[in-house]
């Protein structure tokens, strides 16, 4: 049996009278990629909010291993083992990439009311976030400035970030925007290396990247699952050709294989 | 350390050398005014501490934790009332009446703050401001506080074996307590939670997303900060044997701001270089014309062109300069 990590029992958020999440339930199961493909406004982005915390569903409930957090704010989710990364690079671009690694690493190891002892020279946090560094392949640019780092690496911070906090679940809003080819195949690598220790949520616009990496694709169309299933499934699925992938994007993908 | 670059979570802290030149320079102030003969420059330099005390307090909200505070003058009030409302009722004690004082005004800047802190940006400022004026109208209005006069204060703090009355003993006493402050914030500063507080002014969004209780942190440190500022509160009762309700207005909270501005936000001397530089300037110009509040506008206007960050920020640009002069020639010279 496959051991299911997360949970939406018939989520639904509305802004006035559009539903954004209309009545969503989705099923992530341990140790998968599981991607959320559908058009733009499909609201992607508002359940992944939902799923890190951000916004308060209206009516449903998270199910995280089995416990409700559907109430739990956002940094006691990240306590609880999720973690997310921007879409839109979300760093501290002042701080050194050693910096911004180390304020992971402390928020998860704690004393961060700690008002007395002296940061410099605490080495936990030196290590907690070379180790990281290394992981996403960071470690020559350790002491630089974020600020002054090449788009493709941020998007590696970014990744980081998330990583550092040694979540089990990671949700990753479309982590190759606006990379270079290169950039991402190399972050799709390291997406793919995170298999099967950690669940992964992709969102992501590349059709090619999400059946490239995925093990499951749920397809949203206005707020609603229309489809979860392997990718090959997913392709030749007349309600989700309707509705989203057309005849020409299935040919692209494809060749690509 | 000189390997890595400078960044807000190590800029502005303070190396021991600084501190000791400091600490030093302030002991020998008074003793150099009284051979001097200028025994009122005494008294100033007390007044010089106690604001650099409330200004710094007001930085660890606002320049350290981003929290533009236009209320910190209700701090200063509780803590300077709560002196004169304790010698009224024959609580003369230092011991008691101060550390009444800083926890009567962190209660304030804790009740303050829980509300305050669920808003932002020209929300917060508004309703801090808001929150201030509340104690203001209070003072004014009960005439158990004095009313539109204040209240006076028979004799300073009393300490055992310690006459306060005295401008000189009183000087060391405000440095003494001071001093203790400046330790707590050093620390506070340079530890987990100041370095979390900086990064949540920096970006709250990821500090959530990475695991902190976002509110709860600043919450905490505007708590400090007022209970800091009730201290200055106290101290500014005793230095005047008296409080009155101009303690309270946001004019008051208006001059920490621009304290704070002036000598750099998020530095950790920031507080002091513009508590002095502000109130020195004050004396000094008041002392030549009568419009010296117009002078004084116009020199802090040059200040502030010349500074945008503060007095503190000038070496960092500073050294920036002297870098880029000596990059500059290397790139000529390269084929």
């Amino acid at each position: 049996m496959t051991h299911i990590v997360l949970e939406t029992d018939r989520l639904t958020k509305r802004f006035g009278g559009l539903a954004a999440t209309d009545e969503c339930s989705l099923e992530v199961v341990a140790g998968e990629i599981h991607a959320l493909i559908g058009p733009n406004g499909a609201g992607k982005t508002t359940l992944l909010a939902q799923l890190a915390g951000e916004l308060r569903p209206d009516s449903g409930r998270i199910l995280f291993e089995g416990r409700d957090i559907t109430r739990l704010p956002v940094h006691r989710r990240v306590a609880a083992g999720i973690a997310r990364s921007f879409q839109i690079t979300t760093l501290f671009p002042k701080f050194t990439v050693r910096e911004n690694l180390a304020l992971a690493v402390q928020a998860r190891t704690g004393h961060s009311f700690d008002g007395f002892g002296v940061v410099a020279d605490e080495s936990d946090l030196d290590d907690g976030a070379e180790e990281t560094a290394a992981q996403v392949g960071l470690s020559d640019v350790l002491d630089t400035v974020v600020g002054a780092l090449s788009h493709g690496r941020q998007r590696q911070l970014e990744l980081g970030m998330a990583l550092a906090c040694r979540p089990r679940l990671l949700l990753l809003d479309e982590p190759m925007a606006g990379t270079d080819p290169e950039e991402a195949q190399a972050m799709g690598r390291l997406i793919l290396a995170l298999r099967p220790a950690l669940t992964c949520i992709l969102v992501e616009h590349d059709m090619d990247v999400v059946f490239r990496l995925a093990d499951r694709i749920s397809v949203l169309v206005a707020g609603r699952v229309i489809a979860t299933g392997p990718a090959e499934t997913i392709r030749t699925d007349p309600q989700v050709i309707a509705a989203y992938l057309g005849a020409e994007p299935i040919a692209s993908t494809e060749s690509i294989r | 350390m000189s390997h890595r670059p400078q960044t807000p979570l190590t800029a502005g802290l303070p190396g021991p050398w600084t501190a000791i030149a400091v600490v030093v320079a302030l002991a020998l102030y008074p003793l150099a005014m009284h051979a001097a003969g200028q025994d009122f420059y005494i008294s100033l330099g007390s007044r010089v501490l106690i604001m650099a005390l409330a200004a710094s307090a007001l930085n660890l909200a606002l320049g350290y934790g981003g929290m533009i505070s236009l209320g910190h003058a209700a701090f200063l009030g509780v803590g300077g009332y709560a002196v004169a409302v304790l010698a009224q009722h024959g609580v003369l004690a230092a011991g008691l009446a101060l550390p009444v004082a800083v926890i009567a005004a962190a209660v304030a800047a804790f009740l303050i703050g829980a509300v305050s802190l669920r808003t932002r940006g020209v929300y917060f400022i508004m309703i801090t401001l808001a929150f201030a004026q509340v104690f203001y109208y209070l003072a004014i209005s009960l005439p158990r506080f004095g009313g539109d006069d204040g209240l006076p204060l028979a004799a300073r703090s009393q300490i055992p074996g310690l006459a306060l009355a005295g401008d000189l003993t009183f000087y060391y006493f405000v440095l003494f307590t001071v001093g203790l402050a400046f330790v707590l914030l050093y620390r506070l500063a340079a530890s987990r939670f100041g370095r979390a507080l900086v990064a949540v002014r920096e970006n709250e969004r990821r500090m959530a997303a990475i695991g902190y209780p976002v509110y709860r942190l600043r919450l905490v440190a505007f708590t400090l900060s007022g209970g800091l500022a009730g201290l200055a509160g106290a101290l500014l009762a005793n230095l005047n044997t008296g409080v009155t309700p101009h303690l309270l207005t946001w004019h008051q909270s208006g001059i920490l701001i621009v304290m704070v501005i002036l000598g750099g936000a998020g530095y950790f001397w920031g507080g002091l270089i513009g508590a002095a530089l502000f109130l020195v300037l004050e004396e000094v110009i008041s002392d030549h014309t009568e419009h010296w509040n117009l002078f004084l506008g116009l020199l802090l206007l040059f200040i502030v062109l010349a500074a945008p960050d503060g007095v503190m920020s000038l070496r960092q640009r500073l050294g920036a300069l002297l870098d880029r002069k000596k990059v500059a020639p290397a790139r000529e010279t390269a084929p």
